[in-house]
């Protein structure tokens, strides 16, 4: 919990009024016995009738107190540790948000995902609990205890040195359980991740009929997360038996010593009987700790998985800018940038290029020849190993988050399109007026929008099934242009487009965005021979860069491409 | 396992719109009557009835044990009379005979918690697993309409939940039962003017009981759901993240994000607060009985009605006896959470599959490749027609291409040919057998396919490529790769075909996994080929490159090829040009071309740079 205490923190107040409010409702429980064998023992005898109703409304009173301040204080449990939980939940989606790529990569979806909802429950429930639970038991512990004391301090010390045993034992099943909780929930991430690529594929699963394998591996998952669990039962349930056997043994030593110590005297019979009684109550509340600290290992476990992705460092901080840009810097530079994802082998290397406002940058290349990497960099999605990346001529280090990524409108290859509107997927979270959505869409050559029924507001399923390929990517594309971005980055954001459609949109791009500044990754000679510069990559190295003309000229690579796709040549224009 | 479907007539992926309005589709949670549920969960337990009837020996025989105990040492004392007085070899004796009871009643108790474990262990790993096969049964389209995330949530919190409250509840309200029914007959026995303690206690647990799960059942429904929603949130919007980033909205997606969130902590707060409302209120139950008990008891008394001696031990009586009355309320407010999770299990195991094969339905075999669509329409909404009239005949062996502009039905085409959707009207036969008359396995292993949609799982590449054909060496993978021109980058890797392939895949490239689905196909030996823009983020070099490798894996197999690059499609034998999920014109390249018109202005524009 260490890592949490920041979120209990400013709810420890409250925790403790709940505990303390607890504290009252289980004496006022505890309380009635006691007034009703005062009522039978003392005044019954006395006859006095008055009496009688006094005790009785007394008992009627702390059995409402019990009940009224029990519901209070479990209440106040449940709220406030969900007020923690909430905010332990706000933080970690937060911090998700803010990691690299590359710590997500390790960290994985599924585990992430599991972490947000299923650990930050258990913490949940184990707050709750612990609240609700953690006062009753300790309290019948000591006060046992201390009644037992009272009682014959010789019969107490048997207790007294049981008293570590039990702790070691209880402390003992708490640390060997701790990892195997830790372990299921790892175990859990695994299935979540066999469930999740099940779904995602499930045409491919069913088209090569797997589906008899993919039972087999959720199967393994499936029974490995049972196997853990069990595992981690089989502990814990070590330590309620044996705390029980130990106490009992004491409890019958007790018995023994108190034979003896009547025989010579020391103490009335009736000592041990009440020495017995109370015993008993010690063992329950032992057993009522013993389910405290069970609870207790699985909501740690849980805690832990949390705070270390909280904990995570972070990467890509925004430096402090040196000195004034350059009034006449160009819009993007590149200046000898060299990266690697895996700090093996290079994707990209020594890459320089310029590009001024409103003009327009091809990149072409073959497959995992760093088209992508170049448009991570530029958008600073990853951080360059070696060299800059100029905005305006500041390095998109010093820029900060909001304003670097205000001045993008892009379009990734498979990109992203979430379930609910139409309207809310061009939208995209930004505060754009219905016109601006509209233009776009027209500009991005989305005329099925308004053919679908709802149009604007027609529906968009989960993932974007109920799209076609190429009405997807022209919904990416509407949601790029909707903000009139500063610099449109286009990922192969037309390859499921037909040519006719491809062009129209190139040519409504010309005519509408002309200030805007356009990276664009393409396979398409088409799309981007009217480029101002074109990059021609291989291995992360440029091969060839200039214009279309100069390219054909000078780059074999370029021209051999060109010559394939544009067929036989003549239907060129 | 997977009873029955819960009324509907597998209608495969297709719905309603009023059916999808309704709760943010999540997966809908249809009322389950608890007569049913109670069912459904026994069917799952009652394969372990032995486990159930070991446990209950088990239990009754630790909680005898455990209550011979006091009478032992309650003997024990009574042999210690006063000084000088003491019978000490009774006392050992008793003292042993405690000993004996209580260590063998821990070990009891430690067996009983691994049957129990064993037991409810067993019966959610069922659960879960037939959660995930009915997954696999699903009809695709099922998928379109749940968040991924919220079915997880199902496998992994609702399922715990049952789980957790089988493992701790079962037992104990087993227990509370036996004792509370061994109670009443020893009282019964003893004094039958005694079962006047029930008269206020049992009924009044009871009318609070049942008003108390009315309450709870539907927040412990919510608690589920709003689970559900944040899960299916984080999942969608994990995958999307670097969108988010990009465009840096990250603040908006979190402000969404914490309404998913407080709704899902205050339904928890909510079904918590009133879940605990138990407890305390059966409590008062009995500690009002116990105070009227004893109030009234001591007026009779001094009225001369009862004896002391029966007054004390009545009360002493009804004190015992209200505990199990007081847990079993409990229990059952308690298990509201699990029935809550449990509907929402069953509702998922219960989902309609896609319907199932015919009973006498044949296996696809020696296939030749012959393939007819005759009159086949298709829609995925009722009223909203995607495919019309659609007729075909690919013979085997041939080429077909499927062109036209995009939404205009080419995916749609495979999704019948792989019967992932049924046919409206019409029909489509393979090898002259209408493929309804078909396993779906068999039918489906006739084809292979490459997908638009590249689906990588996290595995190593060489899992990966050998996924479809099981048992495949080193050698073959290696070929296939070479074959898709995607080897050499895979060799470049530092563990190469053992490197294992991320979530966010940052460095492999759309084109890159693309290639590595191709050679997933080529592995396979189908007689049918589907490419749906196979290649469509691999850059055209590569593209021819691997062409020769694809003519060769389409040799002599009925293929299906959906491609915007009309180059690579030329040669095909035969041209569908869809347009409004109708056949607009069809033939040959060459006489596409001579008839000036749809396809040939289709052609045309790929190679019109705008002027």
């Amino acid at each position: 919990m260490k890592g949490l205490a920041k979120y209990i923190r400013p709810e420890v107040g409250y925790m403790i009024i709940t505990m303390i409010i607890k504290f009252v409702a289980t004496y006022a429980e505890l309380w009635i016995p006691s007034l009703m064998e005062t009522m039978l023992d003392e005044k019954v005898p006395l006859g006095d009738i008055k009496q009688i109703y006094l005790y009785g409304a007394l008992m009627l009173l702390a059995a409402g107190l019990g009940f009224g301040l029990n519901i209070c204080a479990n209440r106040m449990a449940a709220f406030s540790s969900s007020r923690i939980t909430k905010n332990i939940r706000h933080d970690l989606f937060a911090k998700l948000q803010r990691l690299s790529a590359r710590q997500m990569d390790e960290l994985t979806i599924p585990s992430a995902e599991s972490r947000l909802t299923s650990d930050t429950y258990n913490v949940n429930q184990m707050l709750t609990r612990l609240q609700r639970m953690g006062v009753r038991a300790p309290i019948l512990l000591i006060g046992g205890i201390i009644m037992l004391v009272q009682m014959d301090i010789m019969m107490a010390l048997v207790l007294i040195a049981l008293l570590p045993i039990i702790t070691i034992v209880i402390l003992t099943v708490t640390r060997k359980s701790l990892p195997l909780y830790t372990q299921q929930q790892t175990v859990l991430d695994r299935v979540v991740r066999v469930v999740q690529e099940n779904i995602t594929g499930i045409r491919v699963v069913k088209a090569l009929s797997k589906t008899d394998y993919e039972r087999d591996r959720f199967g393994k998952v499936n029974k490995d997360l049972s196997d853990v669990s069990q595992k981690a039962g089989l502990i814990t349930s070590v330590s309620g038996p044996v705390t029980m056997t130990v106490l009992r043994i004491g409890q019958t030593i007790a018995v023994l010593l108190g034979a003896y110590r009547v025989f010579s005297g020391d103490i009335q019979p009736g000592v041990i009987m009440a020495v017995l009684q109370y015993f008993i109550m010690i063992i329950n509340a032992t057993a009522g700790v013993t389910r405290i600290f069970v609870m207790w290992s699985r909501g740690e476990a849980s805690a832990k998985r949390v705070s270390t992705v909280l904990e995570l460092p972070e990467d890509m901080a925004v430096e402090e800018a040196e000195g004034e840009p350059d009034a006449n810097a160009p819009h993007i530079e590149f200046r000898n940038v060299s990266f690697s994802y895996t700090g093996v082998g290079k994707n990209i290397e020594n890459l320089s290029f310029r590009l001024e406002h409103g003009q327009t940058l091809g990149i072409l290349g073959g497959t995992g020849s760093g088209k992508t990497t170049i448009l991570n960099l530029l958008m600073r999605l990853y951080d360059t190993d070696e060299g800059q990346v100029l905005i305006d001529g500041r390095d998109i280090k010093t820029i900060p988050n909001e304003q670097l990524r205000e001045k993008f409108g892009v379009v990734f290859q498979n990109d992203f399109v979430t379930e609910g509107t139409i309207a809310h997927n061009i939208r995209f979270f930004r505060d754009l007026p219905d016109e601006a959505l509209q233009r776009a869409a027209v500009c991005a050559q989305a005329e099925f929008i308004q053919e679908k029924e709802g149009g604007m507001d027609a529906e968009v399923v989960v993932r974007g099934n109920n799209l076609s390929g190429g009405q997807k990517q022209r919904l990416l594309i509407a949601r790029s242009l909707a903000a009139d971005p500063e610099i449109l980055v286009l990922d192969d954001a037309s390859s499921a487009l037909d040519y006719r459609t491809d062009a129209n949109l190139r040519r409504a791009l010309r005519e509408n965005y002309r200030h805007t500044t356009t990276v664009l990754v393409t396979q398409r000679i088409s799309s981007l021979q009217h480029a101002d510069l074109i990059l021609v990559l291989h291995d992360g190295c440029v091969i060839g860069a200039g214009d279309h003309e100069h390219l054909m000229a000078e780059c074999e690579e370029y021209r051999s491409i060109a010559e394939t796709q544009m067929g036989d040549g003549k239907e060129v224009s | 396992m997977g009873g029955p479907g819960m009324g509907g007539h597998g209608m495969g992926g297709r719905f309603s719109r009023s059916e999808r309005s309704g709760d943010r589709r999540q997966f809908e949670r249809k009322k389950v009557p608890m007569g049913k549920l109670l069912k459904r969960l026994w069917q799952y337990i009652g394969k372990y009835r032995i486990l159930v009837v070991l446990a209950l020996i088990l239990s009754t025989t630790s909680s005898v044990l455990g209550l011979i105990g006091p009478k032992l040492s309650g003997s024990a004392i009574n042999a210690i009379r006063g000084i000088g007085d003491v019978d000490f070899p009774l006392v050992v004796k008793c003292i042993i005979w405690m000993l004996v009871c209580y260590i063998l009643s821990s070990v009891l108790t430690y067996v009983l918690h691994f049957v129990m474990l064993k037991l409810s262990r067993s019966v959610s790993r069922q659960m879960r697993q037939d959660v995930f096969e009915n997954i696999t049964r699903l009809p695709v389209g099922y998928f379109d309409r749940f968040q991924t995330g919220d079915i997880i949530s199902t496998v992994t919190y609702d399922i715990d939940t049952v789980n957790q409250s089988l493992s701790n509840d079962l037992l104990q309200i087993l227990q509370s039962f036996v004792t509370v029914s061994v109670a009443l007959g020893m009282m019964l026995s003893i004094a039958p003017v005694l079962v006047l303690v029930f008269l206020f206690t049992i009924p009044a647990t009871f009318i609070f009981t049942k008003w108390i799960t009315k309450r709870v059942r539907p927040l412990f429904s919510a608690r589920s759901r709003k689970l559900g929603a944040l899960n299916g949130f984080v999942e969608e919007m994990l995958q999307g993240q670097k969108t988010v980033r990009a465009y840096g909205k990250e603040k908006q997606v979190l402000d969404r994000f914490d309404e998913k969130n407080t709704d899902a902590v205050n339904a928890y707060a909510k079904a918590e607060a009133d879940g605990t409302i138990t407890g305390p209120s059966v409590n008062l139950i009995n500690n009002i009985s116990i105070a009227l008990i004893s109030t009234f008891g001591a007026v009779l008394f001094l009225a001369g009605r009862v004896q002391l001696g029966d007054l004390s031990s009545f009360i002493q009586y009804s004190r015992r006896f209200s505990g199990p009355i007081t847990e079993v309320a409990n229990i059952i407010s308690e298990l509201q959470s699990a029935f809550a999770a449990a509907e929402r299990v069953f509702t998922l195991i219960d989902a309609d599959p896609e319907t199932p094969d015919a009973r006498d339905a044949l296996e696809l075999t020696d296939v030749r490749g012959d393939v007819q669509l005759v009159d086949v329409d298709f829609s995925y909404e009722p009223g909203k027609p995607i495919i019309q009239g659609l007729n075909l005949h690919a013979k085997p062996g041939s080429l077909t291409a499927i062109v036209g502009p995009t939404g205009a039905g080419k995916t749609t085409i495979i999704n019948l040919l792989m019967r992932f959707y049924d046919v409206d009207k019409g029909h489509i036969y393979v090898d002259g057998k209408d493929i309804r008359v078909l396993t779906r396995s068999s039918l489906r292993k006739a084809y292979s396919m490459v997908l638009q949609d590249t689906w990588l799982f996290h595995g190593t590449i060489f899992d990966n490529i050998a996924y479809g054909k099981p048992g495949a060496t080193m050698e073959e993978v290696v070929a296939a790769a070479k074959a898709a021109h995607i080897h050499s980058y895979i060799s470049r890797l530092p563990k190469g075909y053992d490197t294992v392939l991320s979530d966010n895949g940052t460095s492999i490239s759309k084109g890159q996994k693309q290639l590595l689905t191709i050679a997933r196909a080529m592995l396979l030996d189908a007689h049918m080929l589907i490419l749906d823009e196979a290649t469509s983020n691999v850059d055209t070099r590569t593209e021819q490159k691997i062409q020769s490798a694809m003519r060769t894996l389409m040799e002599g197999k009925t293929c299906f090829v959906i491609a915007h690059r009309l180059s690579t499609i030329r040669s095909a034998d035969n041209i569908l040009v869809l347009d409004g999920g109708k056949v607009v014109e069809q033939g040959t390249h060459e006489s596409l071309m001579a008839e000036e018109g749809f396809y040939c202005s289709l052609y045309r524009s790929q190679f019109d740079s705008v002027s």
